[in-house]
C-alpha cells in the first residue's frame, strides 16, 4: 500500500486496528472491548505481578517439556514412516487422522487420567504438536531427491552417515516448518488445557478475571499469550530463513 | 521390514510382497485398538476402560438414541457457524485477494487470528451472547473464519497468471476474468479452506460445550464424567474423533472428486 | 605362453565384466535380459539406446545401486554386490548437497571414507582445478550454473581415485552449446587421468564423439543389439574437424539406421 509515494508494509495495518479498538472502547460501544489503552495498562500491571510470574513459569515448563517430547518423537516417527514402508502403512492413517482431529475433546479424558496438574498440560501439548511434526518430517524425507541418496551410497555411506550427513539436512526445511506449526498448535493446546482445567496457573487467572468481569485484565492476559505465540512462530521463521538458501535448489 | 532406498522407484521386494491397502488399514486399526484394549486391562486407573467396554457403551448410546440427540444439538451451532463463516469468509477472502486495500487491512490481522490461540476468547463470548445458541455459533465463527478467509485470499492471489493473461488476450474484461478464470482456478484451495474451517469450527463448538454450558456431545462427556461412568464418557469422546475423521475424509474425497482430477488419477495409481 | 603375451593379456583384460544380467521390476517390467558384456580397461565404452532400453538400469547395476534379478557383475575378476571404492558415479541431475560449499561437495566421497579434513581438502582442491572451477571453492550449488554444477559432480568422482568412472547422461541437463564443450573437455581430461569409463547417453553424436566402443541396446526387453568399435583416429584433428570426418558421419548414420528400426517396429506394433 502506498501513501504519498511511500510504501507502507502491511503490518502497519495492525496499528490502524489498534486505533479502531481504542475508539470502540472509548465509545463503550461493545461491552467486551474495553479501550486498548486500559488493556495495555493492565498488561503492564500483570507482567509485574508475582502470581503471573508463577503461573507463567508453570505454563512455560509444561509447554517446553511437551514440545521437546513432541519434536523428538515426531521427527523420529517421521523418519521411520519415511524410510520404512511398513511403518508408513501402519501408522500413516492414524497420524493423518489425529493431525486434523478435535484433540480438545481428549482433554477431559487426559484430566481424568493424569489429574489436574502439570502432567496433563505436558501430555496435551505433546498431543497437539506431535502429529504435524511427524507429517512434515515424513514429507521432507519422502521428497529427498533420490539421486542424493544414491550418491551417498555410491560413495560408500553407511546407514548412520546417510541419516546424519544427508537425510536430516535435506529434510530440515520441512522439519522446521513442521516444528513451527507444532509450536502454534502447542500454544493452543496449553491455552485450551488450562482453560478446561481452570484451577491451575494461567487457567486460574483467566477464570478469575472472567468471573469478576475484569475485562481489561482478561484481554491483557490474552494479548500476552497471543504475542508469545507469534513471537515463537517468528523465531522459528527466522531459523527457517537460515536454511532457505538451499530449500529451493534441492531438486 | 525393508528400507526404501529410492522412494521414486518401485520398492525392492524382500522375501515376501507387501500386501494391499485394505490389509494395512485393518492392521493399522487392530494395532491401535488392540493396544487400547491391552492398556485398559492393566489396572493403572479405574478411569481407563478397555476398548471393548467403550464400544459396548457406544453401542448402547446408539441404540437408545442418546447419541443422535446429542449430535443434533451439537451440529446446529456448527452448521450455522460454518455456514456464516463460509459465505462471508470466502467473499471477504476473495475481496482481499482482488483489492490491495483490503489485503493491506486484512492480511496481518487474519494471520494473527490464525496463529493465536483464539480459544482463549470463548469465555468472553458469553458476556455478549449469554449461554445459548448464539454463543456457540460465535465460538464456531471465531475459530473457523480466519482459516477460511486466509485460504480464499491465498487461492485468489495465486490464481494462475498465465490463465489471466490468456483471458486478457482474448479481450476479457475484469469481471469476466474474476468470474470465469480467477474464482474457478481458486476453487480447489477455497474448498480446502472450507474443509479446514469445518474441522476448526468443530473444535469451537466442543470447547463451547465444555466451557460455557453443556449441551450436545460436550454434555455427554461432562455428565458421564461427573457420575463416574467412564466407559460412556470415553465412548462420547471416541464418537467425536470418529465423526471428525469421517467428515474430514468425506470432504477430502469430495474435494478430489470435484476439484482435483489430476490428484485423483495419482491416487488411483498408488 | 611367453611372458610378453601374458602381460598383454593382463593389460587388455576387461576390468568390468557383466554376465547374464537380468532385471525384472516388481509389476513385471523386464528392464534387462541376458546381458553379457566386457568393458576393457582404460577405454571409454558407451551404452547407447532409446528410452526403455535399460541403459541407466545396467549402469546402476554395475555401480551396485540396483540389484540384478539374475546374473553377476565382476570387477577385476571378483564378483561384487553393492557399491565399492573402485567405482565412482556421476549423476544426471548432479546430486550435490545443496547446503554445502563446492569444496565440501567435492570432498564428500573422502569425507564418507573418514579421511582427515586437511587431507581431503587438499585432494579436493586439486580436483577442482582439474575441472576448471578454481576460485569457486566457497560457492553454493544454487549460485552455480548447470554446467558448473556438473563439473562439481565430476570433480567429486575424480577425488576418490576410482578405477572405473560411471557417467549417467552427465551432459543431458546442460544446454547444447555447453554440452559440446563438455564433451571436448572430458576427452582432454581422460587423456590425463587414464580411467575406465562407462558412459550412458541417448545422443548418437555424443556417443560417437567421445567413445572407444559403443554398445547398442534394444528396448523391451533390454538386450545387447550390437557393439560398434570406434576406429576413429582423433590424433591431430581439432574438435570441430573430428565432427566433420567421414568416418564420424558414417558411423552416426549407421547407428541411427539401427536404432530407427526399434522406433518404427514399435510404431507398427501400435
Amino acid at each position: 500500500m502506498t501513501v504519498f509515494g511511500f510504501r507502507i508494509p502491511a503490518a502497519f495495518s495492525l496499528l490502524i486496528w489498534c486505533v479502531i479498538w481504542e475508539i470502540i472502547g472509548r465509545l463503550e460501544a461493545v461491552f467486551i472491548f474495553p479501550p486498548l489503552s486500559g488493556v495495555l495498562v493492565a498488561l503492564v500491571k500483570i507482567l509485574g505481578q508475582n502470581n503471573f510470574h508463577n503461573a507463567a513459569i508453570i505454563s512455560l515448563q509444561a509447554f517446553s517439556w511437551g514440545m521437546l517430547y513432541a519434536v523428538v518423537v515426531g521427527v523420529a516417527m517421521g523418519f521411520l514412516m519415511g524410510r520404512v514402508e511398513a511403518a508408513n502403512k501402519l501408522l500413516g492413517m492414524w497420524v493423518n487422522i489425529f493431525a486434523s482431529a478435535p484433540l480438545s475433546s481428549l482433554v477431559p479424558v487426559l484430566m481424568l487420567l493424569f489429574g489436574f496438574g502439570q502432567t496433563t498440560i505436558i501430555v496435551t501439548v505433546f498431543l497437539f504438536a506431535v502429529w504435524i511434526i511427524t507429517l512434515d518430517t515424513y514429507a521432507g524425507i519422502r521428497h529427498v531427491n533420490p539421486s542424493l541418496i544414491e550418491m551417498a551410497r555410491v560413495f560408500g555411506a553407511g546407514r548412520v552417515q546417510l541419516y546424519t550427513k544427508v537425510l536430516f539436512w535435506a529434510a530440515l526445511p520441512e522439519i522446521l516448518a513442521g516444528v513451527r506449526m507444532g509450536l502454534i498448535r502447542a500454544v493452543k493446546g496449553v491455552v485450551i488445557g488450562q482453560l478446561l482445567i481452570s484451577v491451575v496457573a494461567l487457567g486460574q487467572m483467566f477464570a478469575r478475571y472472567s468471573r469478576s468481569f475484569l475485562l481489561e485484565e482478561f484481554w491483557a492476559l490474552t494479548l500476552i499469550l497471543f504475542v508469545f505465540a507469534l513471537g515463537l512462530s517468528s523465531a522459528i521463521g527466522w531459523v527457517e530463513q537460515k536454511v532457505e538458501y538451499y530449500a529451493g535448489t534441492r531438486n | 521390514m525393508s528400507e526404501t532406498a529410492n522412494p521414486s522407484e518401485p520398492a525392492p521386494s524382500p522375501a515376501f510382497v507387501l500386501p494391499g491397502t485394505v490389509f494395512w488399514r485393518i492392521a493399522s486399526v487392530c494395532l491401535l485398538f488392540g493396544a487400547w484394549e491391552i492398556a485398559g486391562q492393566i489396572p493403572i486407573s479405574i478411569a481407563f476402560p478397555t476398548f471393548f467396554e467403550t464400544m459396548m457403551a457406544l453401542f448402547q448410546m446408539i441404540v437408545d438414541g442418546r447419541i443422535f440427540e446429542a449430535y443434533g444439538d451439537t451440529l446446529k451451532p456448527l452448521l450455522i457457524g460454518v455456514g456464516i463463516s463460509g459465505v462471508f469468509g470466502v467473499i471477504f477472502g476473495i475481496t482481499m485477494g482482488l483489492s490491495r486495500g483490503f489485503q493491506w487491512m486484512g492480511e496481518p490481522i487474519f494471520i494473527v487470528m490464525q496463529a493465536a490461540p483464539m480459544a482463549a476468547l470463548i469465555p468472553l463470548v458469553t458476556f455478549v451472547y449469554g449461554i445459548g445458541l448464539a454463543a456457540k455459533v460465535c465460538s464456531v465463527i471465531i475459530l473457523a473464519a480466519p482459516i477460511i478467509v486466509l485460504n480464499a485470499y491465498k487461492a485468489v492471489r495465486n490464481a494462475s497468471p498465465s490463465l489471466i493473461q490468456m483471458c486478457a488476450s482474448f479481450q476479457g474484461n475484469r469481471l469476466q476474468q474474476i468470474v470465469k478464470v480467477i474464482v474457478p482456478d481458486a476453487s480447489p484451495m477455497i474448498f480446502a479452506g472450507l474443509r479446514l474451517g469445518v474441522a476448526a469450527g468443530f473444535i469451537g463448538v466442543i470447547l463451547a460445550e465444555l466451557l460455557i454450558t453443556p449441551t450436545g456431545v460436550g454434555d455427554l462427556i461432562t455428565y458421564h464424567r461427573s457420575v463416574a461412568e467412564y466407559a460412556d464418557m470415553y465412548a462420547a469422546v471416541f464418537s467425536i474423533m470418529l465423526f471428525a475423521a469421517v467428515t474430514v475424509g468425506l470432504l477430502e474425497r469430495a474435494e478430489i472428486a470435484f476439484f482435483r482430477p489430476e490428484r485423483k488419477k495419482r491416487k488411483d495409481n498408488e | 605362453m611367453n611372458i610378453q603375451a601374458a602381460n598383454d593379456t593382463a593389460a587388455t583384460r576387461a576390468i568390468v565384466e557383466v554376465e547374464g544380467i537380468g532385471k525384472i521390476y516388481p509389476g513385471g517390467t523386464v528392464a534387462l535380459e541376458g546381458v553379457d558384456l566386457e568393458f576393457p580397461t582404460g577405454q571409454m565404452t558407451t551404452l547407447l539406446g532409446p528410452s526403455g532400453c535399460g541403459k541407466t538400469t545396467l549402469l546402476k547395476i554395475i555401480a551396485g545401486l540396483l540389484e540384478p534379478t539374475a546374473g553377476e557383475v565382476r570387477i577385476n575378476g571378483k564378483p561384487v554386490f553393492g557399491p565399492g571404492p573402485e567405482r565412482a558415479f556421476v549423476f544426471q541431475d548432479f546430486a550435490l548437497l545443496p547446503w554445502a560449499t563446492v569444496l565440501r561437495n567435492v570432498a564428500f566421497g573422502l569425507e564418507l571414507q573418514g579421511r582427515d579434513k586437511s587431507e581431503r581438502e587438499t585432494i579436493a582442491q586439486a580436483s577442482i582445478e582439474k575441472v576448471g572451477l578454481a576460485g569457486f571453492e566457497n560457492a553454493y550449488p544454487h549460485e552455480l550454473s548447470g554446467g558448473m554444477r556438473q563439473r562439481v559432480g565430476l570433480a567429486r568422482a575424480l577425488c576418490v581415485d576410482a578405477d572405473v568412472l560411471l557417467m549417467d547422461e552427465p551432459f543431458s541437463a546442460v544446454d547444447e552449446q555447453t554440452r559440446r564443450l563438455f564433451q571436448e573437455e572430458l576427452l582432454r581430461l581422460l587423456e590425463k587421468e587414464k580411467k575406465t569409463v562407462i558412459f550412458v547417453t541417448h545422443s548418437i553424436e555424443e556417443a560417437v564423439y567421445v567413445s572407444d566402443r559403443i554398445v547398442l541396446l534394444s528396448p523391451r526387453p533390454g538386450r545387447v543389439n550390437r557393439i560398434v568399435s570406434m576406429d576413429l583416429d582423433r590424433a591431430g584433428l581439432s574438435a570441430d574437424e573430428i565432427r566433420r570426418e567421414k568416418l564420424f558421419l558414417d558411423t552416426v548414420e549407421d547407428i541411427w539406421q539401427t536404432l530407427k528400426q526399434y522406433l518404427t517396429d514399435e510404431r507398427m506394433n501400435e
